[in-house]
C-alpha cells in the first residue's frame, strides 16, 4: 500500500469524525502556536536588547569611583574620591586596545532660546565621547580635543532640544543661554530614541568637559582638582575586553595607592554585560514560558494518543476485514501511524498560522520588531511530526497486533 | 481433479476461563479443486471455526492443514497475509463493506494490499462489479445499496484477486429468501466457471445448491454426502 493512498485513507477517516479530530487537534494547535509566539517574543526581546547595547556603544567600559572605606565604615557607591582628568589621560596614554577614552560630568540646567525655557541636563565630555558612545553628528560638527581643553563655550545638542527650542529649524551658529551662560551651538546629534526604561536620550546638551565644569560647576564636589564623574573607555574591535578591564584596574590601583590585597575603590563595568545581566531574568522567564508551551504540546500529544486508541477500538472490525483481504501487520500499523501524523501535521500547520498571527498582533500592539524565524517554523513542524509518531505508534502497534478473527468478530 | 484442501486430525481448543472448549475435535477431510461444498451444523458445532482455519483467519491448535499448496501452520504472519491475499476470497454474513466508501473502492481493497497500481485496480474492480451485475452502482456507497446489492459487492471484492477458493460464512444469513436466491445464483455460476466454493449455512435450501454437504456436530464431521 503506497504512501499517497495511505494518506488518502487517513484523511477520509479524519473527515468522518470531524468534530473529534478537530478537538484532538486543538491541543496540538494551541501547543504549536504558543511555542511559536513565546519563542518569537523572546527572540525579539533579545534582539531589542542587542540593539540597545549597540546604541550605547557595543564595547563600552564604564569606570566609576566605588565606595570609600574609612575607619571600617563603608560609604555608598561613588563616595570614594572621584576620578580626575589625569586618570582619564593616564588610561588614554597607557592602556592598549582602546579606541577612545572620555571623562563625563553632568548637571541639570535650564536652557533658554528666544523666550523658551527648557529644563534639561548638560553632559560635559571629551572629544572622544561621541565615537565611544555611538553618537553620530547630524548637522554641524563636534568639538575638537583642543577646543575641549581650552574650554570653548560650544554646545552639541540632541534632537529633543532642536525640536523644543528651535522648532526643528537649524540651530547651528545660534547662541543658547545655559544657566545664564551664552554658548554657541556648533552641532546636533542624530536621534537615539528612548531607553527601554523610558528615558529620552535625545534630551541632552553636550559641552566640552572643561567648560561644563568651570562654567556650570558640573561634577565639582569636595577638594579634588579636575574631577570627572564617570570615565568611558571604548574597547577596539577584536580586543579582549577582560584583558583591557584588568589593565585598567591595575593602572588605577597604582594611581589611587591601593595596597595589594585591599579592595578596589572604583568599578570597571562593561555596559553590554550590565544590560545583558539586567535582561537575564526576562530570558529565564521566556525559557520558563517555552517549557510551559512544550508541556501544552505534550498534553496535546496525549490527547492524540487517546483519540487514536478510541479510533482503533471503534474500527476493530474494519481492521479485521483489511487483514482478511490480505493486509499485512505493517500495513495496518502504517495506516494508523499515518493517520496520527496527518492529524498532528494539520494541527501543527494550523498552530503555525495561529502562532504567526498571534506574534504579529503582539508585535503591532507592543511596537516591537518581531519576526517568526524559519528555524522556529521548522522546529514547530518537526515537533508536530514527532508528537504524531511518538503518540501514534502505540495505538498503531496495538491495531496491527490484532488477531484477524478476533478483530472481525469484535462487537 | 487435484486436492486443494487437505486436513488431518485438525483440532482447535479455546480457553474460556476455567473451561476448555473443543471447537474442533480432530477433523480429517479433503476437498478437490472445483468442488462446491456446503458446511452445515448447529451453532457451536465447529463449522465456523473450520472455515476460519481454512481461510487462515485463525490458527489450529494441532493437526495438519494444507490449502492450495501451503502448509498453513508453517507460515508466519506476513506469509499468511500473502496467502489470504492470493488464494482466498471471503464473503461474510454482514457484508463487512467499508462505510462511506464507494462500491468500486470496496471491491478494489484487496488489490491495494496486493500492490496493484491504482488504474489497474479500478479496471479490475469495475470488471468484477459488472460480473455481479452492479456496473451501474460502482460509485454508490454501501448505505445507498440494498442488502442483496451489498452482498454482491462483497462477492465482487472476494473475486477481484482471482482466488482459488471462495469462503462464504452464512452469505444469505442477512438476506430475504428472494435475494438469497439471487446471491446463490451468482455462487452457482462462479462454481460452473471452475472456482472452488465453500459456504457455511444452516439453511437446507441454501445447502442444496452445493454438490457436497459436510455436517458438523461437536467439533466433528458427522456426515459427508455428495
Amino acid at each position: 500500500m503506497n504512501l499517497l493512498s495511505s494518506i488518502g485513507v487517513a484523511l477520509i477517516a479524519l473527515r468522518v469524525n470531524f468534530l473529534r479530530s478537530a478537538l484532538a487537534m486543538l491541543g496540538i494547535i494551541i501547543g504549536v502556536a504558543s511555542v511559536i509566539v513565546l519563542v518569537s517574543i523572546s527572540e525579539g526581546t533579545k534582539r531589542a536588547v542587542e540593539a540597545q547595547i549597540d546604541s550605547f556603544g557595543a564595547n563600552l567600559l564604564i569606570i566609576r569611583p566605588g565606595s570609600s572605606i574609612f575607619g571600617g565604615r563603608r560609604g555608598g557607591a561613588g563616595s570614594a574620591s572621584p576620578l580626575t582628568d589625569l586618570d582619564v589621560q593616564a588610561v588614554r596614554d597607557e592602556i592598549a586596545g582602546l579606541s577612545g577614552v572620555s571623562g563625563e560630568v553632568r548637571t541639570s540646567v535650564t536652557a533658554v532660546f528666544g523666550g523658551v525655557n527648557w529644563t534639561t541636563s548638560v553632559t560635559g565630555v571629551n572629544a572622544d565621547y561621541f565615537d565611544a558612545r555611538g553618537w553620530v553628528i547630524d548637522e554641524g560638527r563636534a568639538f575638537s580635543a583642543s577646543e575641549d581643553e581650552s574650554g570653548r563655550r560650544y554646545a552639541v545638542i540632541g534632537q529633543t532640544l532642536v525640536n523644543e527650542l528651535f522648532d526643528g529649524a537649524s540651530p547651528i551658529g545660534q547662541s543658547l543661554r545655559v544657566s545664564g551662560q551664552p554658548v554657541e551651538v556648533i552641532g546636533t546629534v542624530e536621534a537615539k530614541g528612548e531607553t527601554s526604561w523610558g528615558q529620552d536620550q535625545d534630551d541632552v546638551i553636550f559641552m566640552p568637559l572643561e567648560t561644563a565644569r568651570s562654567r556650570l560647576g558640573a561634577g565639582v564636589r569636595g577638594p579634588t582638582r579636575d574631577p570627572v564623574q564617570t570615565m568611558y573607555a571604548d574597547v577596539s574591535a577584536g580586543e579582549d575586553t577582560d584583558r583591557v578591564i584588568a589593565d585598567i584596574q591595575d593602572l588605577l590601583r597604582i594611581r589611587r595607592d591601593i595596597a595589594p590585597g585591599a579592595a578596589d575603590d572604583f568599578t570597571v563595568a562593561s555596559l553590554a554585560e550590565f544590560i545583558r545581566a539586567r535582561n537575564e531574568t526576562e530570558n529565564q522567564l521566556g525559557l520558563l514560558l517555552a517549557v510551559g508551551a512544550g508541556i501544552v504540546l505534550l498534553v496535546g500529544g496525549i490527547g492524540i494518543m487517546n483519540i487514536m486508541l478510541v479510533s482503533v477500538t471503534e474500527r476493530t472490525r474494519e481492521i479485521g476485514l483489511r487483514l482478511a483481504v490480505g493486509a499485512k501487520r505493517r500495513d495496518i500499523r502504517n495506516q494508523f501511524l499515518i493517520e496520527s501524523i496527518v492529524l498532528c501535521l494539520i494541527g501543527g500547520g494550523l498552530g503555525l498560522v495561529a502562532g504567526i498571527g498571534g506574534t504579529s498582533v503582539y508585535a503591532n500592539v507592543g511596537q516591537l520588531d518581531i519576526a517568526v524565524s524559519p528555524l522556529i517554523v521548522g522546529v514547530a513542524v518537526g515537533a508536530s511530526l514527532f508528537v504524531g509518531v511518538f503518540f501514534g505508534l502505540y495505538p498503531a502497534q496495538r491495531a496491527s497486533r490484532l488477531n484477524p478473527i478476533d478483530a472481525l468478530r469484535f462487537e | 481433479m487435484s486436492t486443494l484442501i487437505d486436513c488431518r486430525n485438525l483440532t482447535k481448543t479455546y480457553e474460556m476461563g476455567d473451561t476448555t472448549i473443543n471447537a474442533l475435535a480432530g477433523v480429517s477431510i479433503s476437498i478437490e479443486q472445483g468442488e462446491y461444498v456446503a458446511v452445515m451444523g448447529a451453532s457451536g458445532s465447529g463449522k465456523s471455526t473450520f472455515m476460519n482455519l481454512l481461510g487462515a483467519l485463525d490458527t489450529p491448535t494441532s493437526g495438519h492443514l494444507r490449502v492450495a499448496g501451503n502448509a498453513l501452520s508453517e507460515l508466519n504472519a506476513d506469509q499468511l497475509a500473502d496467502f489470504r491475499s492470493g488464494s482466498i476470497g471471503f464473503v461474510f454474513q454482514q457484508f463487512n463493506l467499508l462505510p462511506r466508501t464507494p462500491a468500486v473502492e470496496n471491491v478494489a481493497l484487496p488489490l491495494v494490499y496486493a500492490g496493484v497500481p491504482a488504474a489497474e485496480r479500478n479496471r479490475r474492480a469495475l470488471a468484477r462489479l459488472d460480473q455481479v451485475g452492479l456496473a451501474d452502482r460502482s460509485h454508490h456507497h454501501p448505505k445507498q445499496l440494498s442488502g442483496g446489492q451489498q452482498q454482491r459487492v462483497a462477492i465482487a471484492r472476494a473475486l477481484v484477486n482471482d482466488p482459488a477458493i471462495i469462503l462464504a460464512d452464512e452469505p444469505t444469513g442477512a438476506l430475504d429468501s428472494r435475494t438469497s436466491e439471487e446471491v446463490m445464483g451468482i455462487f452457482d455460476q462462479l462454481n460452473r466457471d471452475g472456482i472452488t466454493i465453500i459456504l457455511v449455512t444452516h439453511e437446507q435450501d441454501v445447502a442444496d445448491h452445493a454438490k457436497r454437504q459436510l455436517v458438523f456436530r461437536d467439533g466433528l464431521v458427522v456426515e459427508d454426502r455428495s
